[in-house]
């Protein structure tokens, strides 16, 4: 990798500072996307701002029927969390597949969302359940949040702080892995919580995108059969190797079924 | 011996501990003084002319040495590097060789092809200097397309091989098979590709060099599976180092697989720049390099048709192959399709008559060459399969057609129609064994059961023949081979009575150490704990030929057998004369020397002791010391054989495969250490199977860039693909080798995709799916059942 200034500071405060300061500085969390892109030498950034030491950044708590989890939590505490388990028992089951051990242990959700890979599994959750992302100057509704291909809301120097997502009635996450990287090939999220139903899509699409005609279907009745002749087109789907944008918009429909019909089990 | 250490005893690995521990040794553990480290400037086009290369400012960077190109090898006057067998063509021509020089000089022809060397003070500053190399390339149009590389209008890989053709190929008589076809009740005809690979070995490719101004000794340490095979290679035929002035070191290394038997340019560069730099220099390949410039294997594209009787009897068989090479001759790359492939045809069976044609291309992508197996999984999965499908066309039971062709247990030696002569083997009674142990006839209502849950369950054998144990040197070498494969050991007991056994095998994950030790312990009746097995430096074993090609314990462990014998030959004498009697009345049995008939008796350790302290010993007759060599060279290869069954479900919705049963019965003749062999039946089996269902080399068609490139895109086997398997073995011992073993390496990974193939065509014949190529991943399965939908419904 090339050199690079590297900060540990303790606060959002100071964090955000240092990455005003330096215009080509990028922050790490977990470092699970930064790391081997800078062992590539794909990134040069100036500054390395290392979020490990800014404690207020970790840890869930319950606020109300919420579940607020800090921006720094390892997939590993999600998936292991009573409360996670206990609200949204399909938030801490997709913590628990993302990645092998080592990932979840280093991980985190903040910096997964901030990364908005088309291929993880949070937005999937942020988007479906209807979370609101907290940074440090404002809230963001999962709505606004996700803007395209690593490319959020999130303006320069933004740190997620926290994400709030409503408890669930009923939910699952269906996932399709790549056969190499095991990342999302598709990913459907499907919860109904007291807002309605939604159904939203990770790793078909360049973004996480949600599938409104099975929302609709689902808010009538909540059933994989009510989905079933329920199609979405495949243009502007994602294709490589391992699955041609027909093939995704075909697993679209099979994971949202089976998302449903756990969501009901 | 003692039944808990000798052979056939499971012994747990003596290479464990320190695998186990973190302390094994590898190349890039080494701990060299005042060490430069080298990093290769690597081609990023397929194919292109450098129409200028100008190191000047990397040259200047901070933390460089030196920098080297190809026009400083040009100027060196180093040669190229070879393709040491030659195959000649169906005129009687030798194949053509186009150059191969260690570093490009005008032309890229792949991209990884090797551009410049920066050596520096650190990784880092190689890699700096490295990207401030300015090199004006004009990118070319590349032949990526094998099965078009003949085409009127392909680019040209080599002025020297027009056409881009290497050879054109044949065995056997064409007009004789022809003839039997127009005879035959029914006709079965294949197309497939087989897959092209990347091997991934868990340690990547390292070197590592020293030269000794004062004596003008190089060392190298290369991850090589057979150093003295390597330095003849350099020595003779690419740096001109004299063989005595180069020492070769491959000490521990993780896996070759193949890819590691290949004689590459980083290590020939790190070795050649040792001298002009002047310190050490250090090298490791990053995973992207592995995957970009490791001699990938397989890659054939194949026609196949078999002709049978109307009770299906095989009456012919004839085969046309497009081989690729890639765009350089490694090695060993023209005997695998021809020597190691169209040898293998004639499978179990009795197909008298057989003809197959191959024809080698060049391509813009990176060299092709032996990957475990080496031309008999091609085989096996050109047999296997087309014998499946004629089952199926004709309704007859698979298990039955293979049996009815089954060359009997009467008739061996078995001389094939394609040059091999068969020398052991007994197929039916493994083929009843895997049926029951996969419980065949439990199968249908198994398809039942699986549908119910709306799965395709399908079942798929594979009954494989393998020519493994290189190789009769005389045979070999009529054949183009450029060197003998006989393989060496020596016996060299210190004074205290405990032995070093040098031996010219390489173990590179093969469990020689503890294998070896336990031929030595029943053999001599030493302790496993007083016996070292010492391999991979040419400075302190005798010449050997490596490990490859399932040949360690067939021709290596036979050298260490011949050894023994010498040692117990020369021990006889000495005892004889400690005893007061005569040699012919001495026998030696667990490692004590005995008089017949009487209790007298002298263990082997006080015999050792008085060779090295020949106070009281018979100088006249025998010379001191007990040190012996022994050179052994088959006298046939050997014969592995057996049948495989693979059971699996597919989920019709996403196209995905869950293996459920796998059965493997294997005839590897007397098994030394059977939880050695069954881990590497098992490392086999995953590794055909990756072939059959996950991995896959994609090139871009148009741009030659490798698409599959890292571990993101190419898929490696992971444990949780795989059921248990259920193994088990019938032993016909090899009759031509003193341990009557056949080798038992590659069987697992030669017999598999044909199997999982035969699996994946009998689950989805029901929803009318034909033919799908390896690897069937879920998009690929998924859309199969989509095409034959989509034709049911036109």
């Amino acid at each position: 990798m090339y050199d690079f200034a590297y900060h540990r500071p303790k606060s959002v405060a100071d964090a955000v500072k240092l990455l005003k300061d330096k215009p080509e500085a990028r922050a790490i969390s977990g470092g699970m996307t930064l790391i081997p892109t800078l062992k590539q030498r794909l990134a040069r950034p100036s500054d390395v701002v290392d979020l490990g030491a800014v404690k207020e950044l970790s840890g869930i708590k319950l606020e109300g029927t919420n579940v607020v989890i800090g921006g720094m939590t390892k997939h590993a505490e999600v998936a292991t969390s009573a409360d996670v388990k206990a609200a949204i028992p399909a938030l801490a089951h997709l913590a628990g597949h993302i990645g092998d051990p080592q990932v979840r242990n280093r991980g985190t959700i903040g910096g997964s969302v901030a990364n908005n890979d088309p291929a993880a599994d949070y937005p999937g959750a942020v988007v479906a359940l209807n979370a609101t992302v907290t940074t440090n100057t404002r809230k963001i509704a999962a709505d606004e949040f996700f803007k395209g291909l690593f490319e959020t809301a999130l303006a320069d120097g933004e740190l997620i702080t926290s994400i709030s997502f409503p408890k669930a009635e009923k939910a699952a996450y269906m996932k399709f892995p790549n056969p190499a990287s095991r990342y999302a090939m598709v990913g459907v999220f499907v919860a109904k919580t007291a807002a309605g139903v939604r159904v939203a899509v990770t790793g078909a699409g360049p973004c996480v995108f949600r599938v409104k005609a099975m929302e609709d279907a689902l808010a009538k009745n909540f059933s994989s059969a009510a989905i079933k002749d329920i199609t979405i087109p495949a243009d502007g789907l994602n294709s490589d190797i391992h699955g041609s944008a027909e093939y995704r918009a075909h697993l679209v429909g099979v994971m949202a079924r089976r998302a449903v019909d756990a969501a009901n089990k | 011996m003692t039944a808990a250490t000798g052979i056939g005893a499971r012994v747990l690995r003596t290479e464990d501990k320190r695998f186990l521990t973190g302390t094994g040794r590898y190349v890039d553990d080494l701990p060299l003084a005042r060490a430069t480290y080298a990093y290769f400037l690597r081609s990023p086009h397929a194919h292109a002319k450098i129409k200028n290369l100008d190191i000047s400012a990397a040259a200047k960077m901070s933390g460089v040495v030196n920098i080297f190109t190809g026009k400083d090898l040009v100027d060196a006057k180093v040669g190229g590097l070879i393709c040491g067998w030659v195959v000649k063509d169906k005129h009687g021509e030798p194949h053509k060789a186009p150059p191969h020089p260690v570093m490009a000089v005008d032309t890229v022809r792949y991209v990884g092809d090797t551009v410049a060397m920066v050596v520096a003070n650190s990784y880092d500053d190689a890699k700096d200097a490295a990207e401030a190399i300015k090199v004006d390339y004009d990118v070319q149009p590349a032949n990526i397309d094998l099965a078009k590389s003949f085409d009127k209008g392909s680019p040209q890989v080599h002025p020297e091989a027009p056409g881009n053709l290497i050879y054109d190929w044949e065995i056997g008589v064409k007009a004789d098979v022809e003839a039997a076809f127009a005879k035959a009740a029914h006709v079965t005809k294949l197309d497939l590709i087989n897959n092209r690979l990347i091997p991934n070995a868990m340690e990547p490719r390292a070197a590592a060099a020293e030269y000794d101004k004062g004596t003008g000794n190089y060392t190298l340490w290369s991850t090589s599976q057979n150093p003295h095979v390597l330095r003849l290679i350099l020595s003779a035929f690419v740096l001109g180092i004299p063989e005595h002035k180069l020492r070769v070191v491959a000490p521990d290394v993780g896996g070759g697989f193949g890819s590691k038997i290949f004689c590459y340019a980083d290590e020939t560069m790190v070795c050649w720049a040792a001298s002009r730099v002047g310190r050490p220099i250090k090298w490791t390949a990053e995973r992207s390099e592995s995957f970009q410039t490791d001699c990938h294997g397989r890659d054939h594209v194949t026609h196949a048709e078999l002709a049978l009787d109307k009770d299906g009897k095989f009456l012919a068989l004839k085969v046309e192959t497009i081989a690729n090479m890639g765009a350089y001759l490694s090695t060993f790359a023209t005997a695998v399709p021809t020597y190691l492939y169209a040898t293998l045809l004639a499978g179990q069976y009795t197909t008298p008559l057989i003809y197959a044609n191959v024809k080698a291309a060049l391509t813009h992508t990176a060299p092709v060459d032996a990957y475990r197996g080496a031309g008999r999984p091609e085989a096996t999965f050109v047999v296997e399969s087309i014998v499946s499908k004629a089952a199926a066309e004709m309704k007859i039971d698979p298990a039955e057609l293979r049996r009815k062709n089954f060359i009997p247990s009467t008739a061996f030696p078995y001389q094939t129609p394609v040059a091999l002569q068969y020398d052991s083997g007994n197929y039916p009674p493994i083929i009843d064994e895997a049926m029951k142990m996969a419980d065949y006839k439990g199968f249908e209502a198994r398809r039942t059961e699986a549908k119910s849950r709306g799965k395709l369950r399908g079942i798929g054998f594979s009954s494989y023949i393998e020519a493994c144990g290189l190789a009769p040197s005389q045979v070999v070498g009529s054949l183009g081979a450029g060197v003998g494969q006989w393989e060496s050991a020596q016996i060299k007991f210190n004074p205290t009575g405990n032995v070093q056994v040098m031996t010219g095998a390489h173990s590179h994950g093969q469990s020689h150490e503890t294998t070896f030790a336990q031929i030595i312990h029943d053999k001599l009746g030493v302790p496993m704990d007083q016996i070292e097995i010492v391999h991979g430096d040419t400075a302190t074993t005798p010449f050997g030929m490596g490990s490859y090609g399932s040949r360690s314990l067939a021709v290596g462990g036979s050298a260490i057998v011949k050894a023994t014998e010498k040692i117990i030959a020369k021990g006889k004498k000495v005892a004889a004369h400690l005893m007061e009697a005569s040699v012919a009345d001495v026998e030696f049995e667990n490692g004590v020397f005995k008089v017949t008939g009487t209790d007298k008796n002298v263990p082997l350790a006080q015999v050792v002791f008085a060779a090295y302290v020949p106070h009281n010993y018979p100088l006249a007759e025998v010379e001191p010391g007990m040190d012996e060599n022994a050179f052994y060279d088959p006298a046939n290869f050997v014969y592995p054989a057996g049948t495989q069954i693979c059971e699996l479900e597919i989920d019709p919705d996403t196209g995905t495969t869950e293996i459920v049963n796998f059965t493997a019965i294997d005839d590897f003749g007397n098994i030394i250490n059977p939880m050695i062999v069954e881990g590497q039946v098992h490392g086999g089996i995953v590794q055909g199977v990756g072939q059959a269902l996950l991995e896959g080399a994609v090139y871009d068609k148009s741009t030659g860039q490798l698409i599959s490139g890292s571990f993101m895109d190419y898929t490696m086997p992971r444990a949780d693909n795989f059921p248990s398997f259920k193994l088990g073995y019938k032993v016909t011992p090899c009759p031509h080798n003193p341990l009557g073993v056949k080798g038992c390496g590659e069987a697992g990974a030669i017999a598999s995709p044909a199997a999982v193939m035969n699996a994946i065509h009998n689950a989805l014949a029901p929803v009318g799916v034909k033919h799908v190529e390896m690897p069937a991943t879920p998009l690929n399965v998924w859309q199969s059942i989509k095409g034959a939908q989509r034709q049911a419904a036109e």
